[in-house]
């Protein structure tokens, strides 16, 4: 009887064992390709970056046999869908999408799931629905921001809207954030809305544009990579700095600690990791090693506070944006918050 | 003699290509391999022979991607949301082709010069219609570029299938030859009695005629459009053209040279990415084979000229 009682629990104990070994077991001989469009910009490059090191770590260990990285030269659909449909004549498992279009890709997306191939579209997504998405809350970004000045400025008064280029879903959904935080506290009132195109010169000469016209501003609301052109803007004017929520950008992360070291200033800064190719290779880890993922993810904002602003400042090349490399937990913390 | 041998070398092109291809990928050697490395190709080809028909009339058309794009969104759009205007948009499409070639003969314009403005006009309607990606694509072209023919995969059989037209259109009907003697004497064809600003605008609407499949069939395989969707295709199309025999001066072309010269174009990158070469060497490893195969014909044609 003892002996059976041992028996069952040694086997229990060993259904556990192979049950957590399953995660990297599983996928070892398994083959992921990421398909980037685009790597013109220092955010892409860090992605690149990221996404190296994470592939290289994981093939070491014996968690996937190969995990390549192409991106497209011309950032062109036509060229991204051949790309996929090479990479599904390649044999790879799984395929990381940074895609050039939500859409327009849908044609060769479906080739790879009729084929087995399993597609995990992070960052710009697409729209098919064999795919997997990992997506970016940027309304929920717009809404953080108000929440934050709320807490710092419990009295409320007028602030100032930096959007990015016009015309692309990113910037209507960051915006469509902020005005509902604005509606949530209603003792702010945005009294002017520039375009910053996500850039520091062009938010500079928006800002200073806009300036002269507006009364005291408390607050700057922004999108990332305009926060530093609006405080130079401020500055040239003589006028007070407000309150700007920053993007992660290295620029106005010194700009930060120089003001802090100087004044005492304190703010929020957030934007998105270009790690999410990370976690887009975990995530598809999971998929392989026959995880229940759902379809639709969401990936988690990267925000440094004060209290983090020196160790950010200190891995964040100049020149670049903060980063941060997911590990297998974070990505199954978005799985599983995502059920 | 030298029409015969034209073909031979667009031809080894692709074959070593395909050898090299199927080496590097043996698993490309099947029916899903083959449409899957060819069904780009399809409407590469198509707007090879729409860039084919200007070049034969001694023109080059820098308009072509950007018309294809624009074909690409009305038929995302309008063709799948209306059919009727839709075919009717696209017919008046082709038509505004032809009246593209009829003023460039009687007013004597440089057709570069035409077509590069027209190119910005067709990427301004595009815009227009879709300013972001979207549409849809109609069920059925959607389904015939689907298709899974017995034996040969869709992208083989669509192939053979420009390419045997094509041939019977431009080298074996009578319009066709007399197409071709406007690139090669222009005033010998006006003189024998032919209205050459009619015949140009033929040659120009054929073309508008391959550009509207072009698209059509982009769109099947792609599910939507965007207004960029085929930029690429201007340059693709005359070098498609030239790597299958064509010249651009003298009416001489050759369709089923222009068909395996867009196969060769889209293999030959897929060869490269297989390769494992950097992107940023892509482009030019694709410019390196281009010049190699020009390299080949020139030395070929010393040779007939030769002897």
């Amino acid at each position: 009887m003892t002996s059976i009682l041992m028996g069952a629990a040694t086997l229990a104990l060993m259904a556990g064992a192979v049950h957590a070994d399953s995660h990297s077991a599983a996928t070892a001989d398994k083959r992921i390709a990421l398909s980037n469009n685009y790597a013109g910009n220092s955010w892409r490059q860090a992605m690149l970056q990221t996404y190296e090191e994470t592939a290289e770590a994981a093939v070491a260990d014996g968690v996937v046999a190969a995990a390549d990285a192409f991106t497209t030269s011309e950032n062109q659909t036509t060229e991204q869908a051949a790309q996929i449909q090479n990479m599904i004549l390649q044999g790879y498992d799984a395929i990381l999408l940074n895609a050039a279009s939500p859409t327009a890709l849908n044609g060769a997306v479906k080739e790879a799931c009729d084929a087995g191939v399993k597609v995990i579209s992070f960052d710009s997504i697409v729209t098919e629905p064999c795919a997997w998405r990992i997506a970016v809350d940027f309304v929920e970004m717009g809404r953080q921001e108000v929440d934050y000045l709320a807490t710092r400025l419990p009295e409320g008064g007028n602030l100032l809207e930096i959007r990015g280029l016009a015309g692309v879903s990113t910037d209507d959904a960051i915006s469509q954030g902020i005005h509902e935080g604005v509606e949530k506290h209603s003792q702010f009132k945005i009294v002017g809305s520039v375009h910053g195109d996500w850039a520091q010169d062009v938010a500079q000469k928006a800002v200073a544009g806009i300036l002269p016209s507006l009364p005291e501003v408390v607050g700057v609301v922004t999108q990332g990579g305009d926060g530093y052109g609006a405080a130079e803007a401020f500055a040239a004017a003589g006028r007070p700095t407000p309150l700007i929520i920053l993007g992660n950008r290295q620029d106005e992360l010194k700009w930060w600690a120089e003001q802090r070291d100087a004044n005492g200033y304190e703010t929020l800064s957030l934007s998105i990791a270009p790690g999410v190719a990370s976690l887009a290779f975990w995530v598809g880890q999971q998929i392989l090693a026959g995880e229940d993922v759902p379809k639709d993810l969401t990936v988690p904002f990267l925000t440094i506070t004060q209290d983090d602003l020196d160790s950010a400042l200190e891995t964040t090349p100049e020149g670049s944006v903060a980063n941060v490399s997911y590990t297998l937990e974070d990505a199954q913390a978005v799985i599983a918050g995502a059920k | 003699m030298l029409a015969r041998y034209r073909i031979l070398l667009p031809v080894i092109s692709l074959a070593l290509l395909l050898c090299l291809t199927f080496w590097m990928q043996p698993r490309a050697m099947s029916y899903f391999g083959l449409n899957l490395l060819f069904n780009l190709a399809v409407p590469i080809a198509l707007a090879t022979i729409a860039q084919m028909m200007i070049i034969m009339v001694n023109d080059i058309d820098l308009s072509l991607g950007a018309f294809v794009s624009l074909v690409a969104c009305v038929t995302a759009t309008w063709l799948n949301d209306a059919p009727l205007i839709g075919v009717l948009i696209l017919l008046a499409l082709i038509a505004s082709y032809a009246a593209m070639g009829a003023v460039i003969h009687t007013l004597e314009l440089p057709a570069i010069v035409v077509t590069l403005g027209m190119s910005f006009v067709w990427g301004g309607l595009a815009l227009f219609l879709l300013p972001t990606p979207g549409g849809a694509s109609p069920g059925w072209i959607r389904a015939l570029m689907t298709v899974k023919p017995p034996l040969i995969p869709m992208a083989v059989v669509a192939a053979i299938l420009i390419a045997a037209l094509t041939h019977i259109l431009v080298i074996r009907s009578k319009i066709g030859t007399v197409l071709r003697g406007i690139g090669g004497n222009t005033r010998s064809i006006a003189r024998a009695g032919w209205n050459v600003t009619a015949l140009k605008a033929t040659a120009y609407g054929l073309s508008g005629l391959f550009g509207v499949l072009a698209g059509m069939a982009l769109v099947g395989l792609t599910t939507s459009a965007d207004a960029n969707i085929a930029l690429r295709y201007t340059l693709l199309s005359i070098a498609g053209v030239i790597l299958g025999g064509g010249e651009f001066t003298g009416g001489k072309v050759s369709p089923v040279g222009a068909v395996i010269g867009a196969l060769t174009l889209t293999l030959a990158a897929s060869f490269l990415s297989f390769l494992r070469l950097s992107p940023d060497w892509q482009i030019g490893a694709q410019g390196a084979i281009l010049i190699l195969v020009l390299t080949a014909r020139l030395l070929f044609s010393r040779k007939g000229a030769a002897t």
